[in-house]
Order: structure tokens, then C-alpha cells, then sequence
């Protein structure tokens, strides 16, 4: 398990690779990569700026990690987040989990990024195409895709 | 204490950043905000709608009802957008 937060790009295949390479217990890894649109809310947007909490950020996401590892069977993790000015089209996040069968992998991925959205101290500041900025509102869909998750407490402790 | 603002908070107050000495009236982190306010206009219209703020006490999510002792380092920011 381990979690990133950096302003620079990350390699998709190379950190699959690291994080599953010595690993044949592993049978199934599954990844979720944010992107940047160039569209919100039927506004054009050229690029944002990712603004975060050092140090809160850092532990949010250790504690969301451990979450998963608790509810899965786990063998590996990954959550890489950057922050600072991004444009369309870059890569904002990377969720990674791997398990021996991929039920845990694709679920835990999906814990994953849900509750890094609403858990982990990030903003986002959206720039138009005209240069005028506004900040992302928080999304109802984003808490209800959380909540369903206090329900689902996966497959290690269920039963 | 150290008092840390986010987003358009930051924006809003024209600071990230600031330690302050409040009062001992300032018991918990609604008195806190309402002692912020009071102190200059920018604060007060930054503060107003208190049910988009949240809040963190030494970096754990917490409540308006949450003490301090004023020895904290306390976070106020709008609603996270990160992912």
C-alpha cells in the first residue's frame, strides 16, 4: 500500500508494473485514471489548478488505503494525486488495487477513488477558455457514490 | 493557534494562513469562526454561510461543536472537490 501526492505526471503502466512485479499472488489488478475535461457543467474549461491540504491530504489518503486493505483482500495499492496547475487532457489521479481475484480488485477500486473524492482535502479552481476562474461546487452524486459505501463494507469482514 | 483557509476561503479572507490569539470565550470551533468573523468585514462575508464550510482540527474532520483548548491547528474550507 502506498499513496503520492505530486505535481508531476505518472506512468499508468510503469506503476502497475512495480507495484504487481514479485507478486504471484496477485491475480488481478484493476485501475482507475482521472482525467481533466475540457467541459463542466456546460462550461468550456482550458485547464485547472488543484489546490490541496499538506499533511492532511498526505493522511487522508493513508487512512483511506488502510480502509481498503481492511475490507479486501488486498495484496497491493496505489493512489497517486497531483496537485497544481493542470490543462484538458492531463492526468489529475491514479487508483490501483490488486488481489488474488479480481470481485476485491475491481470493488476496492472503486472504494477507492469514491472516497478520495469526497474524504481527501482537494480543490479544484476551473479556468474558462476566456481566462475567468471559478471553483468546482462539491457534487451530490460524488456523496451519494461515498455513502453507498457504509453500507458495502466488502468481502473480508462480510459474513 | 493556527487558523488554515482553503479554496475560495483563502481568496475570500486575502490569507492561507494566520496564527491567532483568541480569547478563552472561544471554547469550541463555533465560537472560534464566530470570533473570526467579528474581527473585519472580509472575515464576516467569507464566514456567513456556515453550512458550506468545513472544518478540520489538527487535520482530523471535525464539527462545529469540537473543543479547543487554542493550542490547535484549525482548517475551514468549502466542501472537497479532489479525484
Amino acid at each position: 500500500m502506498a499513496i503520492r501526492v505530486q505535481r508531476e505526471d505518472f506512468d499508468v503502466g510503469a506503476e502497475i508494473t512495480a507495484l504487481t512485479e514479485g507478486n504471484p499472488s496477485i491475480g488481478g489488478v484493476t485501475s482507475f485514471v482521472g482525467l481533466v475535461r475540457d467541459m463542466a457543467d456546460g462550461e468550456r474549461t482550458s485547464a485547472m489548478t488543484l489546490e490541496h491540504y499538506p499533511g492532511m491530504t498526505e493522511k487522508m489518503l493513508a487512512e483511506i488505503d488502510a480502509e481498503a486493505h481492511d475490507r479486501w483482500p488486498l495484496e497491493a495499492s496505489l493512489i497517486i494525486h497531483r496537485y497544481g496547475r493542470l490543462e484538458a487532457g492531463d492526468r489529475i489521479v491514479l487508483v490501483i488495487a490488486a488481489s488474488p481475484h479480481r470481485d476485491a480488485a475491481f470493488e476496492a477500486c472503486r472504494f477507492l477513488i469514491d472516497w478520495l473524492k469526497t474524504k481527501a482535502p482537494f480543490w479544484k479552481l476551473e479556468e474558462a477558455d476566456d481566462g475567468a476562474t471559478r471553483w468546482v461546487e462539491a457534487k451530490e452524486t460524488d456523496d451519494a457514490a461515498a455513502a453507498r459505501w457504509e453500507t458495502n463494507t466488502g468481502t473480508r469482514k462480510a459474513g | 493557534m493556527k487558523i488554515l483557509y482553503f479554496a475560495w476561503l483563502r481568496q475570500r479572507t486575502g490569507i492561507g494562513e494566520e496564527d491567532v490569539s483568541p480569547p478563552e470565550s472561544v471554547r469550541d470551533v463555533a465560537s472560534l469562526v464566530d470570533w473570526l468573523k467579528q474581527r473585519n468585514p472580509a472575515f464576516a462575508e467569507a464566514l456567513a454561510d456556515t453550512s458550506t464550510l468545513r472544518v478540520a482540527v489538527n487535520q482530523e474532520f471535525a464539527s462545529f461543536d469540537t473543543a479547543l483548548n487554542g493550542t490547535e491547528e484549525v482548517a475551514l474550507f468549502p466542501p472537497m472537490t479532489g479525484g
